[in-house]
């Protein structure tokens, strides 16, 4: 083979290539609990980390227990992931909140299904797009990825990380039924580049845990090295320990928002095409795949161009940039499978002249192309 | 003791018509619990978690009850009923009820082992008079056959695969029967559907018991336990006949695990 580097070429599903993702970066543990469609993820990973000594995968009692168990396992310094959908991400939602308080890297992937309540398990849907931003209580900031296919399914998840690890906080993946049960031929590279913190050089003394040099891009230190740490869900000061100054509530929030605002200059991700046409359909996940073939069957009838962006990171809302592509637009199309969730956002984020149309669909079937053209 | 010709001249609450598996020791059982909550003659209304059961005998066009079902969440089927409960209290104080009805909660062993025992410990202590029915096929057979709290050592399932690497589920089984036992409710049993006779006497007593009663039932699954569908009942009995399959028989003879009623308080 020599120095050619190797890939690995399958016919996989987005979950098996999430599976497959998950091994490269080899985190500590996963921890999860089976819901459709997510299982299996959880099944290709108790199978692969049977050949990983010294890797756990624990399939915990609830969904509430998976993300607590990997918030005990980044307080130890360790990496962890874990896998749900709707009714498990519903369930999840205090321990996230405690992830982004105590700024515990995690990985959250969420195969979409059909809501609210038990819903459509097996049927695809888009609706936990909001829920994901703003599921726990509080203030909070909050990365989010959608992948569109099953090759980004592993690419994200590598990328989702690194942002984890460099911001310190909770990252979710939202890929939705199609994405994860759809097979595609894809070539998967074999070595990923995972960014780890750095440990913190001694004084042991001046060292604390939540300083502001220590909020993204931080030299962290883990329990049993050495130095003092304390978790709390509690509002804390920089040394960990709980407090109910004012002052310090708001620097605690600050804190945790400019993890977004400092980095907001690489936090964003998206595919855009043909910017300066009048019409742009915006948008993410396998709307996205619809999106496409409507821009390509409508030019071809009609020869008239119609730009394209698709969200690869929807959260943070890239406002600036987007505001910035659709400066020439007079149209913008958001196509959803729900009933318009991130069409709020864009509508704010364009000026007023532009009239932004919501396509939606929440039936549990995949967009058409042919919906997306009937509203150019 | 009960005759099969007597039972079958009554109209069945869980009718056929159901999209369970050929061979679904899960069905059976549950056809035999609502024969006999048939027998009380009293109306009966069912909670019901997320799971096969829910899955094959509700959806749209086959409902197989012919009693108000409420499928609620996964984790959820003890509080349900004990909201139902609570309703029924508040419409008898208030002279709108004036018939007796019993409650019986299902759920599967992922529902009550793992997700659900928070629910209903709180529901037993609360002293709610329901019946909770555990249909414990010793795994997430709905999902696609993974491991639970009920699964026995050296099982395999999806997520504790067997080989070269592996031999199944490391760890033996969470003691339920026990755990209920130690609440201190009037009355806690485990049945299986191959013996029909012992099931359903079990279950006219739990429903009579005033107070919150439980149920252990052994449903052998064809799909996790991969057999043919016609050893389900052949099955059924060898587990309770072995201790093999059983959650926390494993002290008594085989003799007496047929008869494994335990009346704990009162």
């Amino acid at each position: 083979m020599g120095n050619v580097q190797r890939k690995r070429i399958a016919a996989q599903t987005g979950n098996e290539a999430m599976a497959y993702a998950m091994k490269q970066i080899n985190p500590d543990v996963v921890a999860a609990y089976p819901i459709t469609p997510a299982t299996e993820i959880m099944e290709r990973i108790a199978h692969r980390f049977r050949e990983l000594p010294g890797r756990v995968f624990i399939q915990m009692e609830d969904e509430i227990g998976s993300i607590c168990c990997m918030n005990g396992a980044t307080a130890a310094g360790l990496k962890a992931m874990t896998a749900t959908s709707g009714p498990g991400f519903s369930l999840m939602q205090e321990g996230i909140g405690y992830s982004v308080m105590a700024e515990l890297p995690c990985i959250i992937v969420n195969v979409m299904r059909g809501g609210p309540a038990t819903g459509t398990p097996t049927r695809t849907s888009q609706a936990d797009v909001m829920q994901a931003r703003y599921g726990t209580h509080g203030d909070h900031p909050i990365v989010a990825v959608c992948p569109w296919s099953v090759r980004e399914c592993f690419d994200l998840t590598v990328t989702a990380v690194n942002i984890s690890e460099r911001l310190r906080l909770p990252v979710i993946i939202l890929m939705d039924e199609i994405v994860g049960h759809m097979r595609e031929v894809v070539e998967l590279p074999e070595k990923v580049n995972v960014w780890h913190p750095d440990k913190p050089k001694p004084p042991r003394e001046n060292y604390y845990h939540y300083d502001d040099q220590n909020n993204y891009d931080a030299c962290i230190a883990s329990f049993g090295e050495g130095y003092r740490i304390h978790l709390t869900g509690l509002t804390h000061r920089k040394d960990g320990f709980p407090t109910d100054e004012p002052e310090i509530i708001k620097w605690n929030l600050d804190r945790l928002r400019r993890k977004i605002e400092d980095n907001r200059s690489w936090l964003w991700d998206m595919d855009y095409l043909d910017l300066g046409s009048e019409t742009v359909i915006v948008s993410y996940g396998t709307a996205g795949r619809s999106a496409m073939a409507a821009k390509a069957q409508f030019e071809a009838q009609t020869g008239r161009r119609v730009g394209i962006v698709r969200l690869r990171m929807v959260w943070p809302f890239p406002v600036q940039r987007l505001m910035a592509l659709l400066r020439s637009a007079r149209r913008v199309i958001v196509p959803e499978m729900n009933q318009g969730q991130l069409y709020r956002e864009v509508e704010r984020t364009v000026s007023l002249n532009v009239s932004v149309v919501s396509v939606q669909r929440y039936d549990g079937e995949m967009l058409t192309p042919e919906e997306i053209i009937d509203a150019l | 003791m009960f005759k099969l010709a007597d039972l079958a001249k009554n109209k069945e609450l869980f009718s056929h018509g159901h999209r369970a598996c050929a061979g679904c020791g899960e069905a059976l059982g549950v056809r035999q619990i609502m024969l006999a909550a048939q027998t009380t003659g009293l109306p009966v209304v069912t909670t019901m978690c997320t799971g096969c059961l829910e899955i094959f005998s509700s959806i749209y066009p086959h409902s197989a009850w012919q009693v108000p079902m409420i499928h609620t969440a996964f984790e959820t089927s003890a509080s349900t009923a004990s909201g139902v409960e609570a309703a029924y209290r508040v419409l008898r104080r208030t002279g709108r009820l004036n018939e007796e009805i019993r409650i019986i909660a299902f759920g599967g062993d992922g529902g009550t082992y793992d997700i659900g025992l928070q629910a209903l410990s709180g529901a037993l202590e609360r002293r709610h008079r329901f019946l909770y029915v555990c249909t414990n096929n010793e795994a997430y057979m709905n999902t696609g056959v993974q491991r639970s709290g009920a699964t026995m050592f050296g099982a395999e399932t999806t997520t504790t695969p067997v080989g070269r690497k592996g031999y199944g589920k490391k760890q033996f089984e969470k003691d339920l029967t026990a755990i209920l036992v130690a609440h201190g409710i009037p009355y806690v049993a485990q049945g299986s559907p191959s013996f029909w006779n012992d099931l359903i006497t079990k279950m006219q007593k739990a429903l009579d018991t005033d107070g919150p009663s439980f149920i252990n039932v052994l449903a052998p699954c064809r799909l996790g336990w991969a057999f043919p569908p016609e050893e389900t009942i052949e099955l059924g009995r060898l587990a309770v006949n072995t201790l093999m399959g059983w959650v926390s028989v494993g002290m008594l003879t085989p003799e007496k695990s047929r008869v494994v009623a335990i009346c704990a308080v009162e």
